[in-house]
């Protein structure tokens, strides 16, 4: 691999960077490698990206990886270990389960609430926004006044009252997350909406005769779609914050489920004697958090819709 | 025969500010027709009205004897009319390669045939297959006006509305997209409204032409008028001075 | 008598983003006295940055070089930030293209001028005021006292524009640099400002370089002309000698613009030529 010949390579680079395609495809590659050449070039960006895969890879081969499982502890032997025991990495919880190996099957179910809340509130929020944005007069105000009411509350109580309507569990938990956290993505499709509904380049497409709502999905919506991106990565970290604290009152995952926030929950009785058992998980929440928040802030600088101006 | 265009006491307000007051024109088919006036004299929103994007507060607008009032217009009305907007940067979806941008009229219309039409299209505009798949930011100012035409004659219009097109470009860029525009007017038969804020290229694309001020129409005359000298009204007179340059004072 | 400004092999160079560097000006030299020197040329030709790298406002990532780049005898390239800052707005004056975005929108009229006559001179503030009146007097507002306590958004374009003026002005600059000052205005405030600029200019006997995609205008407001062209200058034209101009991309922009009562179909256009950007 390493003695891979540097020809075909700078023909490659040729090939995604060439000023005049020759296919759809070689466009849309080109413009992808264009966004990933500014993306890589931030060292910062690249390290939250890495967190992120290495939380995949966790997730998918949760079950290669964990030494022990997640909720069958040794009771008898194996209670409250200190981090370093031999076969214990990171020590165990007072039910004698292995941290590490619950952490490693955490992750799926922190990688579940994230991945969820993002397909469920980013669509939902983009929907109400740009045709909020675009329509404007009456359906502008309703859709706006509602989307008022859901951000008038503060987003961890509502999610608490949903949680608590809807009865405890990972499931609900992400419902009463995705249903408080579309409101500020409509807010932000709005606000893109309404930069660029006045545009010539949309009012071109009115000229063409294209229906109201074809405008508003194949052409306003790509270009919301960057800010968009944008936010809801730099939100993961606050999601799986809320769904940490849910599962830290009781109201999302519950036991034996390893979810993190329900972990620190559990060890928060051992706080001060056996700290490692609040103290893994939540190392394990901060990790992940940065990484979504590093990764947020290499799009942004990315997906610039400015791009291009030179 | 019925005027081309045939626009009747016109008025269009914003909120409260009236944009155009009682204006009237009459194109013939197949004629050019210029729109001149400086900024704020309501030019653009003349051709914007006609096309449904500003709001009409009075008056009428017919297209081949077809009265259209108010901002809705059919799909019909957008193969006989087609617009070239005034800045090739603001006007090219920006995230949407040539080839997409020339397919969408087709699509929304249900033309067949879009491989070869958007090839001819491309083709008659002098850019060659390589700018198909290129965006806008890959494209100079004057390219990105030149797709700006395909994509208003790719639905086969019979009146292009052009707005200042070619004030964001180059001079010599603005030469050979005048030189386009000629061509294609000749080509199809087309009939134009062409808005400037210069006279000279509006003498040299038009044969008659309005001068326009804070909404209203100022003066009619025809080219050869203007060339001559002939202005009877001072603000055009003024316009016509300005025109000729900056000469220095002692 | 020295020359006011001396360039010489004047170079301002940017990285690309694909590797490599993008040279927008490459080897510009020329001498300026107190006189009208005009730069004329398309977009891209460089005629901007080279006005920027004069008045040290080029981007913070281009590398600007310079044989020499000389003000009154004062080394530019080798002069600090802090020297430079106090040539900008008090000998040396740039007018831009948009007053739009060269104000400042929070501040009135007034206030900036004043601003930029005290940071440069140290005048009491009452003087100050005064100074900053009779400039906006001088620029032609009929209303001094009331344009001064206006915010930019106020006043029309070709206002704007005189405010700009007034504002570079005031300080008592030796060299003026207009880059496109009249593009952004209709056609007949264009000919009111250019006026003005025209009989300051002259009153005042500064040097002055005027950046400008027009060349007729251009060589109707200045002595001399430098043509350029990716980046080089082309060709260097007393104004008169106009029609005499050598090089084909000069006599080209001469040749391209439609005029009144010319009957020219087509229109001569461009035929661009690799040799002239090398």
């Amino acid at each position: 691999m390493s003695a891979l010949p540097a020809a075909p390579r700078q023909g490659r680079r040729a090939w995604l960077l060439s000023n005049s395609p020759a296919s759809r495809l070689q466009a849309r590659l080109g413009r992808a490698y264009m966004v990933w050449l500014r993306f890589s070039a931030n060292g910062l960006a690249v390290a939250g990206l890495a967190i992120i895969l290495l939380l995949v890879l966790v997730a998918i081969f949760a079950g290669l990886l964990a030494p022990h499982s997640p909720t069958l502890g040794d009771l008898a032997g194996a209670r409250l270990l200190p981090p370093g025991t031999p076969g214990y990495l990171l020590g165990t919880d007072d039910q004698g389960r292995d941290i590490l190996s619950r952490l490693i099957y955490g992750s799926r179910l922190t990688l579940f609430v994230v991945v969820l809340v993002a397909v469920i509130a980013a669509p939902v929020g983009l929907l109400v926004g740009t045709v909020a944005g675009y329509a404007g007069g009456w359906l502008d105000a309703v859709l706006m006044r509602i989307t008022d009411i859901f951000l008038a509350f503060p987003k961890l109580v509502l999610a608490l009252a949903f949680a608590a309507a809807l009865g405890p569990g990972i499931e609900n938990a992400v419902i009463a997350i995705a249903i408080t956290s579309w409101p500020p993505y409509a807010r932000i499709a709005r606000a893109e909406t309404l930069t660029v509904r006045n545009s010539d380049y949309i009012a071109a497409v009115r000229l063409v005769g294209a229906s109201p709502w074809r405008i508003v999905l194949r052409h306003v919506m790509p270009m919301c779609l960057s800010s968009l991106i944008v936010r809801v990565t730099l939100d993961m970290a606050g999601i799986i914050l809320t769904a940490a604290g849910l599962g830290f009152l009781g109201l999302g995952a519950q036991p034996p489920t390893p979810e993190w926030g329900a972990m620190i929950a559990s060890g928060r009785r051992f706080i001060l004697d056996q700290w490692w058992v609040a103290t893994m998980p939540g190392i394990a929440i901060f990790v992940v958090s940065l990484g979504f928040n590093l990764l947020g802030d290499g799009l942004r600088d990315a997906l610039d819709p400015k791009e291009g101006a030179q | 025969m019925t005027d081309a265009l045939r626009v009747d006491r016109l008025g269009v307000a914003f909120d409260h500010f009236h944009a155009l007051r009682d204006v009237s024109i009459r194109v013939a088919r197949g004629e050019s027709f210029g729109l001149v006036g400086e900024s704020g004299s309501g030019k653009s929103t003349l051709l914007r009205a006609v096309v449904g994007l500003a709001p009409i507060t009075s008056g009428s607008i017919a297209v081949d004897g077809e009265v259209r009032a108010g901002q809705r217009r059919s799909r019909a009305f957008f193969r006989k009319v087609q617009m070239v907007f005034q800045d090739p940067y603001g006007s090219l979806h920006p995230r949407q390669t040539v080839d997409r941008l020339l397919l969408e009229p087709l699509a929304v219309h249900g033309i067949d045939g879009a491989e070869a039409r958007i090839r001819r299209a491309l083709d008659e505009v002098g850019l060659g297959p390589s700018f198909r798949f290129r965006y806008p930011h890959q494209m100079s100012g004057g390219q990105r006006q030149r797709v700006a035409i395909a994509r208003a004659l790719i639905l086969e219009p019979e009146i292009l509305l052009l707005d200042e097109p070619t004030s964001a470009l180059d001079a010599s860029v603005q030469a050979e997209v005048l030189n386009l525009l000629e061509q294609v007017r000749r080509d199809r038969g087309l009939t134009f409204v062409m808005v400037s804020h210069d006279l000279g290229v509006v003498t040299h694309m038009c044969e008659r032409l309005v001068t326009m001020r804070h909404g209203r129409v100022v003066e009619m005359l025809t080219a050869a008028a203007l060339a001559t000298g002939a202005v009877s009204n001072a603000y055009t007179q003024e316009l016509l001075r300005a025109s000729k340059g900056f000469v220095r004072a002692g | 008598m020295s020359p006011l400004l001396v360039v010489e092999n004047l170079r301002v160079a940017y990285p690309a983003r694909a590797g490599g560097i993008i040279e927008a000006v490459r080897g510009v030299g020329f001498t300026l006295g107190r006189e009208r020197l005009g730069i004329v040329g398309e977009s891209g030709s460089g005629k901007s940055q080279t006005g920027r790298a004069i008045m040290g406002l080029t981007a913070p990532q281009a590398r600007v070089t310079a044989d020499r780049l000389a003000f009154a005898g004062i080394d530019l390239a080798r002069a600090s930030p802090r020297q430079r800052r106090a040539l900008r707005g008090g000998r040396i004056a740039m007018i831009l293209q948009d007053p739009k975005y060269s104000l400042d929108p929070v501040m009135t009229i007034g206030r900036q001028i004043v601003e930029t006559l005290r940071t440069h001179q140290p005048v009491s503030r009452a003087a100050a005021r005064r100074r900053a009146l009779d400039m906006l007097a001088a620029v032609q507002i009929d209303d001094p006292e009331r344009v001064f306590g206006l915010y930019p958004h106020e006043v029309s374009g070709g206002m704007g524009q005189r405010a700009m003026i007034a504002m570079m002005l005031v300080a008592g600059p030796e060299l003026l640099i207009a880059d496109e000052p009249t593009s952004a205005l209709d056609v007949t405030v264009q000919l009111e400002v250019l006026n003005i600029l025209d009989r300051l200019v002259r009153e005042r006997g500064m040097g002055l370089i005027f950046i400008s995609h027009d060349l007729r205008l251009v060589s109707s407001f200045c002595d001399r002309v430098l043509v350029m062209y990716a980046g080089r200058v082309v060709e260097e034209i007393a104004s008169g000698d106009l029609t005499h101009a050598r090089h084909p991309y000069t006599r080209g922009l001469l040749e391209c613009l439609p005029r009144i009562g010319d009957d020219r179909h087509p229109l001569p256009v461009l035929d661009r030529r690799p040799e002239w950007a090398a």
